[in-house]
């Protein structure tokens, strides 16, 4: 499937000539098309998205990203709020995911009763993520795809 | 790949288990458990990470020739196997789908064309042209006709060939890294107050203090992993106090025991009062001044590095002499600093009188062990060498320096700011290991070294970051060439100065870089370069520590990495055709030879051979060229400086190690520099020796408060600070091209006060023009979210290439350090 739309999407670029082609490998889809000394209109904000279906991590060691808003949590001297739902005692109740048990280990790798202050800021690792776009797309592979790939009569 | 609903995968999978059960293979995918060893091993390496000065450890796993995965580094010491978010995703920063493959030529009808459109071209075409260009240009303007903006994300012999390409090669001194941005104050600090670059402590300070001070440093966001080692210790040790200083709110006055919010510029006001606090209330630690210090009074009045002509440039008095200093007493120190006092700075700066007094109090307790840090708040400055100075005034008057838990630090931005921009010396006035291209004995060491004849490295120093985009605008510059970095975006002032420099048409510039940055497409001709494992490299952290890593996969398509480029480029220059007759009389045995025989083939670069590379690793430069290119650069590198108290171990040595810190002798690093017992360079029974000075003492600079270049006024009313976010590393290049990053934070915002935005009739998320009296960007209001703004004060980060902020910034500069003050000038917002 992707192999057909990979050669659609280059005939379709050998049709439209070669000028083209090379402005679309030139331009960037960071910027869009606003001239250098030009300045476009600026994107409208997006709200954060909100829900508790988790992303699928790139890797195993990637840290989860966060699915809901987290607007007005406080995380400071005072308080965590995250840690009033993923900390271990209250996951029950809250039925969000306990923060991992590396996040008791301090500096030495000894385990602690509870989360090691170098854990404290939790968006140190762990973002939300707006309702947008990428406009440049990553070409990352997973290695399960990847392993899937190298096999005998795997996917490729 | 096509998605499978979790059904059709239950479905796969169960049909996969009966299969199995009868003894029949299925495929893979439908397997969800890869038990095979020898099919689910990963390779693991190390290697630095490729983004802020923190020098955190990572480790890579590769598969096929892919990255599959990063995480930290658990036997690092820096990070301890954590790293921040960005840190995280470095799996992905490589692949991003716009990686240039091929150089790009701009082109009309088949040949070069200023205005032509991005053609692919060969490497032998782009590199023909180029070559062309930068002759024409040396026959122009001669060696100033041709310069290099280089990068603090060099590797270390990228900046040392680089260097070495331009100094001793085209003879010029037109070389300059986007460091000068970044830490030049920093390096112009340590100079003045030390004679030696780089701090003298290390990141177990962290663990060891009682107080920390952060001085214009967001640390939580710019140096998460250092932030996570900070709140560690305020979190486990309850005695410790977390001060915090800023022209606004942000993530780190989460932590903060004591908050500082200043009014701009007017921390000269803080650090002055402070010192006077000292001397009034007797805790002056007498012996170790009287020991190991002695006082200056600076130069005042030294303008703001703007262009010669400007007003403010032609008003001030000690512009031409900013960097000297006569000598003072401690008497005459002690009624200077007397008009300090905490009120007066309290009344100035609107910081309560009470918590600059808390603050003055922790330095002033001999019993409280303080860690001072800062980065962008000072060095980006135009009084920011003098904030260097005078925040070492006070660590020295109370003698709490040079041990652990005593320290001030100051942290870098880049991978290797301090590994190569400072250490190599990629700076126009520079030389390796601290040496000045204006110094002759300095001079004669590096042509020693470089074996080139006496008077090659010409005597003045180049032309500086903000000076290359005056040059170019003037047409001076003609010839340039930019590696790892997006200055276009970066610098100051870049409607007015950097973008009509680039399209200037005397000029010809070249860009290499992974992806299409707006630098690249501000250009002439791109090189797509290799990145990060894609080569073997070497950075140097903010503690002194060099890390190295091997190539662990290919570059993609043509790309190259900036070694290769800058020493392949070297092939196609005759030696006659860049040095005169005369100099080349002194050596004639390098009539003939090309730039590359006489810079890398000189029987030192090219000394080890290729099967000295380790084992199981590509290396791409070295195949090309028949030697073990990086081993040979670092080696001779390393003699700059070692004996010379910047000592470096040997090469292999790094492959083996998660870094070291210099002085590196005998084997051992060095974590507090000047101190008998941990320094191998202070001599015995001396206690303490700032041997950076000839005479071992360090200065203490009486310095005055001085105006910033630009104050708001009643037509542009707000100041306007620039700087990062967490998610974003510098101009996004590879942070928003990772989707995960991209949608943490998509585009810029400005950081508003409500009652400031609600006096301008807007609401959060309405768009407007932030303009100055040099351009404007189009945004949207923030009034809420991580930063909370004073009145008057707007922050706009500029990792937005659809928001290029720094068409509004202004290019003054510290006139001592050249670096810009990009956290200062005078804006107006209206509704768009």
């Amino acid at each position: 499937m992707k192999r057909r739309i990979a050669i659609l999407a280059l005939s379709t670029l050998v049709a439209l000539g070669g000028g083209s082609a090379l402005l679309a490998q030139t331009q960037s889809g960071l910027r869009g098309t606003t001239p250098l000394d030009q300045e476009g209109p600026a994107a409208r904000m997006t709200p954060t998205r909100n829900t508790t279906e988790r992303e699928v991590r790139n890797y195993p060691e990637q840290p989860p990203l966060i699915p809901h808003s987290i607007d007005g949590y406080q995380v400071d001297l005072n308080g965590n709020k995250c840690l009033s739902c993923h900390a271990r005692a209250r996951t029950g109740e809250s039925q969000a995911p306990m923060i991992s048990i590396t996040h008791f280990m301090d500096r030495d790798g000894q385990f602690l009763a509870s989360v090691s202050p170098r854990r404290f800021f939790c968006t140190q690792c762990h973002v939300p993520q707006h309702e947008v776009k990428a406009p440049v797309e990553n070409d990352f592979v997973d290695v399960d795809t990847l392993l899937s790939r190298t096999e005998p009569g795997g996917r490729r | 790949m096509t998605k499978l609903d979790r059904r059709q995968v239950l479905k796969l999978e169960a049909a996969a288990m009966a299969a199995a059960a009868g003894g029949m293979t299925a495929p893979a995918l439908a397997q969800n458990l890869v038990a095979e060893r020898a099919q689910s091993e990963l390779k693991w390496d190390k290697a630095p990470c490729r983004f802020c000065g923190t020098g955190c450890s990572v480790l890579v796993a590769t598969k096929d020739n892919r990255v599959v995965a990063t995480h930290g580094d658990i036997k690092s010491e820096v990070n301890r196997g954590l790293n921040c978010v960005k840190g995280y995703f470095l799996s992905k920063i490589m692949y991003g789908h716009d990686r240039l493959m091929r150089p790009m030529l701009r082109k009309k009808n088949g040949v070069f064309d200023k205005n032509g459109e991005f053609t692919p071209v060969s490497w032998d075409e782009a590199f023909t042209v180029m070559a062309d260009k930068f002759r024409a240009a040396l026959k122009k303007q001669g060696p100033s006709g041709v310069g290099m903006f280089g990068s603090g994300q060099w590797t270390v012999w990228e900046g040392y060939a680089a260097a070495k390409l331009f100094k001793a090669g085209f003879r010029s001194n037109n070389i300059d890294p986007n460091a000068r941005h970044c830490m030049a104050s920093a390096v112009a600090g340590f100079m003045r107050t030390f004679g030696i670059d780089e701090p003298m402590g290390c990141y177990d300070d962290i663990e060891a203090t009682d107080a920390f001070v952060l001085w214009g440093s967001n640390m939580a966001e710019m140096h998460p992993l250092l932030w996570t080692r900070v709140t560690d210790r305020r979190l486990s040790a309850p005695h410790v106090r977390v001060h915090v200083l800023s022209t606004f709110e942000h993530r780190c006055f989460d932590l903060s025991d004591n908050s500082l919010v200043f009014k701009p510029q007017t921390d000269l006001y803080i650090l002055n009062a402070i010192a006077n606090h000292i001397i009034k209330t007797g805790r002056v630690n007498k012996d170790f001044v009287s020991k190991y210090t002695v006082f200056k009074r600076g130069q005042t009045d030294i303008g703001y590095g703007l262009r010669p002509d400007h007003p403010l440039q032609k008003a001030a008095t000690g512009a031409a002499k900013a960097n000297d200093a006569t000598d003072m007493t401690f008497e005459e120190f002690a009624k200077f600093v007397s008009d300090y006092t905490i009120e007066k700075a309290a009344e100035m700066s609107g910081v309560p009188a009470n918590r600059i007094l808390a603050l003055a109090e922790a330095y002033a307790d001999p019993k409280v062990k303080v860690v001072s840090f800062w980065t962008m708040g000072f060095n980006q400055h135009t009084r920011g060498v003098w904030c260097n100075n005078l925040v070492y005034n006070i660590h020295l008057l109370t003698g709490k320096i040079s041990e652990p838990g005593n320290s001030p630090f100051s942290l870098t931005g880049q991978p290797s700011a301090c590994g190569t921009a400072r250490e190599v010396g990629t700076f126009s006035h520079r030389l390796p290991a601290d040496m000045l291209v204006a110094n002759k004995a300095h001079r004669d060491i590096a042509e020693r070294i470089w074996q080139l004849p006496e008077g090659t490295i010409p005597a003045t120093p180049g032309y500086h970051a903000v000076l290359q985009s005056r040059m170019l605008k003037d047409g001076k510059l003609n010839a340039y060439w930019v590696q790892v970095n997006n200055n276009i975006q970066a610098a100051a002032n870049c409607n007015e100065e950097g973008l009509p420099g680039y399209r200037n048409p005397d000029n010809f510039i070249v860009v290499s870089d992974a992806y299409p940055t707006v630098t690249a497409l501000a250009a002439d001709l791109i090189l797509p370069t290799a990145m990060w494992v894609e080569k073997e490299g070497a950075y140097g952290n903010a503690e002194r520590r060099t890390q190295m890593w091997h190539q662990l996969v290919d570059a993609p398509g043509e790309s190259r990495s900036d070694l290769w480029q800058l020493m392949e480029f070297s092939k196609r220059f005759k030696i006659e055709e860049v040095w005169s007759e005369e100099l080349l009389a002194k050596k004639p045995e390098y009539r003939g030879k090309t730039m590359f025989d006489v810079l890398f083939k000189n029987g030192q670069v090219d000394k080890y051979p290729v099967n000295d590379i380790a084992q199981g690793y590509s290396n791409d430069e070295s195949k090309h060229f028949g030697f073990y290119v990086q081993k040979g650069l670092f080696e001779e590198y390393a003699t700059f400086g070692r004996g010379h108290g910047h000592d470096l171990a040997p090469f292999d040595v790094y492959h083996e190690v998660r870094g070291l810190r210099w002085p590196v002798v005998n084997g051992k690093e060095t974590r507090w520099r000047f101190r008998e017992g941990s320094d191998p360079y202070v001599k015995a029974g001396k206690g303490v020796e700032f041997y950076g000075h000839p005479d071992g003492k360090a200065r203490i600079f009486a310095l005055p408060y001085e105006p910033p270049a630009e104050s708001p006024d009643s037509e542009y009313p707000f100041w306007l600070v620039t700087g990062r976010v967490l998610e974003h590393w510098h101009s996004g290049t590879m942070t928003r091209r990772v989707p995960e990053l991209y949608r943490s934070f998509p585009d810029a915002v400005v950081f508003v006060h409500p009652d400031d935005a609600a006096a301008l009739k807007l609401r959060r998320g309405d768009e407007v023009k932030v303009q100055s009296r040099r351009g404007f960007i189009r945004t949207r209001v923030e009034t809420r979210g991580r930063n909370k703004m004073p009145r008057n004060v707007v922050f706009v980060p500029w990792f937005d290439e659809a928001q290029l902020i720094n068409k509004v910034t202004l290019d003054a500069t510290d006139p001592i350090s050249l670096q810009t003050d990009f956290k200062k000038c005078a804006v107006k917002i209206e509704r768009a």
